[in-house]
């Protein structure tokens, strides 16, 4: 059996405007069985935009070339109704704003049962037995079925686009900055909850985030990005202790640190070209 | 050094009602019995998660929020009590920078005019030395004069917060009280502002009153930390020691939270 779950081989996404512009510029990279992956990069760098390819939601105004292979099988040769199969299926994903991926007027019980329901046909029995266990799986009681996401707090919305990302026990979830926009202390609850998720159901993850810190919490490999290029990936540990690549170098010095020993350093984009160049 | 700014039992409470007419009513104390004393060129860092006060702290010592308890002292006179007219020195020499970069500037304005407002508004000097002012100071936050004409959308976030960091010290201010300037914004650029936020400490002497979330942060520019939960002060003190020894179990906790905190522990 192939041990990588997902195998990207010389993606770009380019805008359909103009060719030469491309936004992810010829990356490959591979996601193993039961492990998570981190992508680390600045706002800009391609990272969402990778995610957003491998489930085929990029904007009408982008197109893309190159192969994704899930369990084997291109992604990108399939026709719109099979990739819908695919999508929360086997591959889910959760988003940065549980504030505004969730839909107001409905309660969160619906909006689960909503998801469950694109893919499995249950008697109402059976869906509200799916919902509960759901909601005990992500840590929210029972009685909160009926609520409406503006009752509750950011923290318990990211549980609950979790719960219907679980929904139907995908084998690949991507989250795309799932805590960015949480309280440090909610911000460990979920990434406890994702990792032991993760373990518990052996499914794979792939974590984008700007956030060293939770890249040396969750991650097992790291794959760097800079204006649409992979410019490092490997074991976390040798990356974040060797970081081979300038760019890897001068984003791990912007992080402060919290012995409070280091010193901090922007990074001087014209020096970076300058290391680039040589490489 | 000495005390620039004390605050002494500040408490504010909200009343929220709920049901028709309003009839369930629930009290909350934004802020219960904080007292705080800020000192002269140091860095006084207020840390919490969402909804314990420290923003309503930060709001009260400007009078943007009206406080029902207390008394703040500020370079001799009590902020609470002063007229309009008194109020409007004591703002001058308190400047704020706000959180989001994107919220905080008016998309209408130049640059330029953005910068000039608030020496309009003190009535500061003539046209030709609001130039001056407002020129060399762009410089001074990493900005060149022809950005001067520009409208903000054309900047990205960082150099956003830059132009507001650059409106909030062209008053010359004692205290600058920063409300999470560096959380909306990439690792890589919030390097830069701490950077200059630090540099601009040293070259003009000033004192700031940083109100963040990210502990990394704290240890990072704080001189003293104040944790604060529920409105209440939960534990203060210099950042090395809390850092080192925590006393109360929410400081712990939060220690704890850190991202990349238990690997480096271990």
């Amino acid at each position: 059996m192939n041990n990588n779950i997902l195998k990207i081989n010389k993606l770009k996404v380019f805008s359909k405007k103009d060719f030469n512009l491309k936004l992810v510029n010829n990356i490959s990279l591979n996601i193993k069985r039961g492990k998570t992956t981190c992508i680390v990069g600045e706002s800009g760098s391609g990272k969402s935009l990778t995610a957003l390819s491998i489930i085929q939601l990029l904007s009408s105004q982008l197109s893309m070339s190159g192969d994704i292979f899930f369990n084997n099988e291109n992604l990108c040769e399939l026709d719109a109704e099979e990739m819908r199969k695919k999508r929360g299926q086997d591959i889910a994903m959760i988003f940065q704003e549980p504030m505004t991926s969730l839909n107001p007027v409905l309660t969160i019980g619906y909006q689960i049962q909503e998801a469950i329901n694109v893919h499995h046909d249950l008697s109402s029995l059976d869906m509200n037995k799916r919902v509960k266990e759901l909601l005990g799986l992500v840590g929210i009681p029972i009685q909160r079925c009926e609520s409406y996401p503006d009752e509750l707090s950011g923290g318990q919305r990211q549980r609950v686009m979790i719960a219907m990302a679980m929904s139907c026990n995908p084998k690949l979830l991507i989250a795309d900055e799932p805590t960015t926009a949480l309280d440090v202390t909610v911000q460990a609850q979920i990434l406890k909850l994702l990792n032991g998720l993760k373990n518990k159901f052996n499914m794979s993850m792939l974590f984008i985030t700007h956030d060293f810190g939770i890249v040396e919490d969750i991650a097992d490999n790291v794959v760097v990005m800079f204006q649409g290029k992979i410019v490092e990936q490997g074991n976390v540990k040798s990356v974040l202790s060797k970081p081979k690549h300038p760019y890897t170098k001068a984003l791990l010095n912007c992080v402060p640190d919290i012995l409070g020993k280091k010193k901090l350093k922007p990074i001087d984009y014209d020096e970076l070209s300058l290391l680039m160049a040589r490489l | 050094m000495k005390p620039l700014l004390i605050a002494k039992n500040l408490s504010k409470q909200y009343i929220q009602t709920q049901g028709f007419f309003s009839r369930t009513k629930s009290i909350i104390h934004a802020l219960d019995d904080v007292s705080i004393i800020i000192k002269k060129g140091s860095t006084l860092a207020i840390v919490g998660e969402s909804g314990c006060g420290k923003t309503t702290l930060a709001k009260s010592l400007i009078r943007l929020v009206e406080i029902d308890k207390g008394n703040i002292q500020f370079m001799g006179s009590e902020i609470l009590r002063v007229q309009s007219k008194q109020l409007k020195e004591i703002r001058k020499n308190i400047q704020m920078i706000f959180q989001d970069p994107y919220a905080s500037l008016n998309p209408r304005m130049k640059i330029y005019q953005i910068m000039e407002e608030p020496l309009i508004i003190h009535k500061i000097g003539d046209k030709q030395i609001r130039q001056d002012k407002i020129y060399s100071m762009i410089e001074r936050v990493g900005l060149s004069i022809v950005d001067l004409t520009k409208y903000p959308h054309q900047f990205s976030g960082g150099q956003r917060q830059r132009v507001g960091i650059a409106r909030a010290l062209i008053l010359e201010p004692q205290l600058v009280i920063c409300d999470e300037p560096v959380s909306a914004l990439d690792v890589s650029v919030q390097a830069q502002i701490i950077q200059l936020l630090k540099n601009l400490q040293e070259e003009f002497k000033l004192t700031y009153l940083f109100i963040t979330h990210d502990l990394r942060v704290v240890r990072y520019v704080a001189d003293e930390v104040i944790v604060m939960r529920h409105g209440k002060l939960i534990e203060q003190g210099k950042t090395d020691i809390i850092f080192k020894n925590p006393k109360s179990e929410y400081t712990k906790e939060l220690l704890a939270s850190i991202p990349g905190h238990i690997s480096k522990r271990n």
